[in-house]
C-alpha cells in the first residue's frame, strides 16, 4: 500500500500501462546503480579507518567504520591560523551574496527580456547565450585585469560580481518566464500594479522551480571556489580553501582529507535536496491557468 | 506599438514620425531598461569586456609578461596550417561532441521524464542519485579505480575473471581504448545543468493539458511526451540544447584527470586540453586566444543548426 503512493496519476492512470512503468523503473534500477557510486564511495571512505583507506587493492565498501577522520579534522581545523569559525563566515559571505545577487538581479533582467518589447532586446539577449560559448580559460586573465582596474581585488566583492554576472542565470529564468500566460501580468498592471510588482508579486513567485534550480548551480559555483586567484588575506578566504589545504597534507592527513571530501560534497547535497524538494511543490498551488 | 500614445498627438505626421524614433521607444520603455541594468553593468564589466579582450588579443603574440605585440592573422595560420596536434583534437572534439551531445541530452530529457512520475521526498532523492556524479567532486576517482591498468582495475577484473581477457590492459594508455573510455565516462557525467533544467520544466506543464490530450485521443506515454509535454516545455529544451552544445565541445577535465595531458599519441587530446596547454602551461594567451575563438565559432554554428531542428518538436 505504502508503495502506491510513490506514483502520482496511480490513481487516474492516464495514458499509463503496467509495461511501460516496468521497462522505465527497470532502466532507471540499473543505471541509478552506476550513477551513485561516487556518492556510496565519498561516505564509505570518510567512515574508513588510516589501514583501509591504504588498503590495496582498494574496496569501495567499510570494514570498521570509524569517526576519527572527523575528529582529526576537527583537531586540525581548531588549531589553524584564523579560526574556522571566520572561514564559516567568508564562505556564507561569498556563496550566500552569488546566489542572492545573481538570481535576483539575473530574473529581474530576465524579465523584461521575456515579456517586455523594447530596442535591443534581441541584440542584448543574443549576447548573454553567445557569452557562454566562449572558453572561461581564457577570459580569466583579462577579468582579472579588470579586477584590478576596479580596485576591489582582495575583497569580497572580486569572487560576487563576477558571479552576479554569469550568463546562464539569466538564460533560464528568461526561458521559464516566457512560458507565463501574459494575462497573469495583464490582470495584475489593471489592479494597479507597476512592473517591479509585477515581476516581483506575479512573476517571480510564478518561476520558483526555475530559481530553486539556479540557486542550486550557483551554489555549486560559488561553494567550490577557493577565491586564491582574487583574494590574498587569509582572513577572507573561504571554507573551501581551507578544507583543501588540509587534502594537499599529503598521507598522513589522508584520514582528515577523506572527511574534507565528505563535507564538500555533503553541503551542496543537503543544499540541493532542500531546493528539489520545493522545487515540485509549487506548481499545484499557484493556478497558472491559461 | 503605438497604441498608447496621447489622444492630442495623433494629429499631424510629423509628430507621429518623432514617437517612432528610438530615443522615444527608449523613454517609453525606462522601467524595461531600469531593470535590464544592474545586470547588463555588471555583465558588461566581467564577461562582454573580458570576452572582447581575449578575442583582441588572438590576433597578437602575448606572454604576459611582456605587453601584447600584434601579429595579425598569424595565431590562425599557425593554428590551421602547422599545428597537427590541434588538427587532431579538433578530431576528437567533432566525435566527442557528436556522440555525446545528442544522447546525453536525451538521456538527461529520459530520466527527468521518468522522475517526473514521482513525488515529494522520493523525487528529490531520485534526482540527487542521478545528479551525484555532477556534485560529488569525486567522479574521476571513481573511473581510475575502474579503468585502472593494473590487474585490480574493477574493469580489468571482471574481464580476466570471465576469460575474455588474457592479461590486463593499460586502458588510458592504449590509443584505441582512449576515446570511447571518455565518451563513456562523459555521458556518465552528463546528466548536469540540462538535466536539472528539464526537471523544473516538467512541473510547469499545465496538468489539464494531459486531461484534455486524452480527450483528444493521445493513447499512450510516448504520444503524451510528443504532442504534450514536449511543446509546452521548448523553452527549457532550447536552455537545455545550448548547456549541451557548451558542455560536449568543451570537454576537457575528463581528458586531463583519465588520460593525462598530453595523453598518449594526443589521443585524449580536445581543443580545450590544447588550450589549456597554450594558456596554463606555455602562457601563450594569444595563441590560446585564438583556439577559443574557433571554438566559439564552431559553438555558435553548431547552435543555429539545433535550434533550427529545435522548431520542430511536436510537430
Amino acid at each position: 500500500m505504502k508503495k502506491r503512493r510513490l506514483f502520482r496519476r496511480r490513481e487516474k492512470k492516464l495514458n499509463r500501462s503496467m509495461a511501460g512503468n516496468t521497462l522505465l523503473f527497470a532502466l532507471m534500477f540499473v543505471c541509478g546503480l552506476a550513477m551513485v557510486l561516487p556518492l556510496v564511495m565519498v561516505i564509505n571512505n570518510c567512515l574508513k579507518p588510516l589501514d583501509e583507506l591504504y588498503q590495496f587493492p582498494p574496496k569501495i565498501f567499510v570494514k570498521n567504520p570509524t569517526l576519527e577522520n572527523f575528529a582529526d579534522l576537527f583537531t586540525m581545523m581548531s588549531t589553524s591560523w584564523v579560526p574556522f569559525s571566520r572561514y564559516v563566515l567568508n564562505t556564507i559571505i561569498i556563496t550566500g551574496g552569488g546566489i542572492v545577487g545573481h538570481v535576483i538581479i539575473a530574473s529581474m533582467a530576465a524579465y523584461p527580456l521575456a515579456k517586455h518589447k523594447f530596442p535591443g532586446k534581441n541584440l542584448l539577449f543574443s549576447m548573454v547565450v553567445l557569452s557562454m560559448m566562449f572558453s572561461w580559460t581564457v577570459t580569466q586573465t583579462p577579468q582579472y585585469m579588470i579586477i584590478s582596474w576596479l580596485h576591489i581585488n582582495n575583497t569580497y566583492l572580486a569572487l560576487i560580481l563576477p558571479a552576479c554576472a554569469f550568463g546562464m542565470g539569466l538564460y533560464l529564468m528568461k526561458q521559464f518566464m516566457e512560458q507565463l500566460p501574459d494575462a497573469l501580468m495583464e490582470s495584475a498592471r489593471l489592479d494597479g500594479a507597476n512592473e517591479w510588482q509585477v515581476f516581483w508579486k506575479i512573476v517571480m513567485p510564478n518561476v520558483k522551480p526555475a530559481w530553486l534550480t539556479l540557486a542550486i548551480f550557483q551554489f555549486q559555483q560559488m561553494w567550490g571556489n577557493t577565491g586564491s586567484t582574487f583574494l590574498r588575506d587569509e582572513e577572507l578566504k573561504p571554507l573551501q580553501y581551507a578544507l583543501q589545504q588540509v587534502s594537499a597534507g599529503g598521507m598522513a592527513r589522508a584520514g582528515a582529507a577523506a572527511a574534507v571530501t565528505f563535507i564538500i560534497a555533503a553541503v551542496p547535497i543537503l543544499f540541493f535536496l532542500v531546493c528539489q524538494k520545493n522545487v515540485l511543490e509549487t506548481m499545484t498551488s499557484s493556478g497558472m491557468k491559461e | 506599438m503605438a497604441k498608447k500614445t496621447q489622444p492630442g498627438a495623433s494629429g499631424s505626421r510629423a509628430q507621429g514620425n518623432v514617437q517612432n524614433t528610438l530615443w522615444y521607444q527608449i523613454k517609453r520603455n525606462r522601467a524595461s531598461y531600469l531593470m535590464l541594468a544592474p545586470y547588463f553593468i555588471l555583465f558588461f564589466f566581467f564577461t562582454v569586456l573580458p570576452v572582447v579582450m581575449s578575442m583582441a588579443l588572438s590576433f597578437t603574440s602575448y606572454n604576459m609578461l611582456e605587453l601584447p605585440e600584434f601579429i595579425g592573422w598569424k595565431n590562425y595560420i599557425k593554428l590551421f596550417l602547422e599545428d597537427d596536434i590541434f588538427m587532431k583534437s579538433l578530431k576528437n572534439t567533432m566525435i566527442l561532441a557528436v556522440v555525446t551531445g545528442p544522447v546525453s541530452y536525451f538521456l538527461c530529457l529520459l530520466f527527468a521524464w521518468i522522475i517526473n512520475e514521482f513525488k515529494g521526498w522520493m523525487r528529490a532523492f531520485l534526482t540527487l542519485i542521478f545528479y551525484a556524479p555532477s556534485i560529488c567532486g569525486n567522479a574521476y576517482v571513481v573511473w581510475n579505480l575502474i579503468l585502472s591498468g593494473d590487474r585490480y582495475g574493477y574493469l580489468n577484473g571482471i574481464l580476466l575473471e570471465l576469460g575474455i581477457l588474457d592479461e590486463a590492459v593499460i586502458w588510458m594508455k592504449t590509443e584505441k581504448y582512449v576515446l570511447p573510455m571518455l565518451i563513456i565516462v562523459q555521458l556518465w557525467l552528463s546528466l548536469g545543468t540540462g538535466f536539472l533544467s528539464f526537471i523544473a520544466g516538467l512541473q510547469t506543464v499545465d496538468k489539464t493539458m494531459y486531461e484534455a490530450a486524452a480527450l483528444d485521443g493521445v493513447k499512450n506515454r510516448w504520444q503524451e511526451l510528443w504532442y504534450v509535454t514536449l511543446p509546452a516545455m521548448k523553452p527549457q529544451l532550447m536552455f537545455g540544447a545550448v548547456m549541451q552544445i557548451t558542455q560536449s565541445f568543451a570537454i576537457a577535465d575528463v581528458s586531463i584527470q583519465l588520460a593525462g595531458n598530453p595523453s598518449v599519441n594526443y589521443a585524449g587530446a580536445t581543443v580545450v586540453t590544447h588550450l589549456l596547454d597554450y594558456g596554463t602551461v606555455r602562457f601563450e594567451m594569444g595563441y590560446a586566444s585564438a583556439i577559443a575563438t574557433v571554438l566559439f565559432l564552431l559553438m555558435v554554428g553548431t547552435n543555429k543548426l539545433v535550434q533550427m531542428l529545435l522548431r520542430r518538436v511536436g510537430e
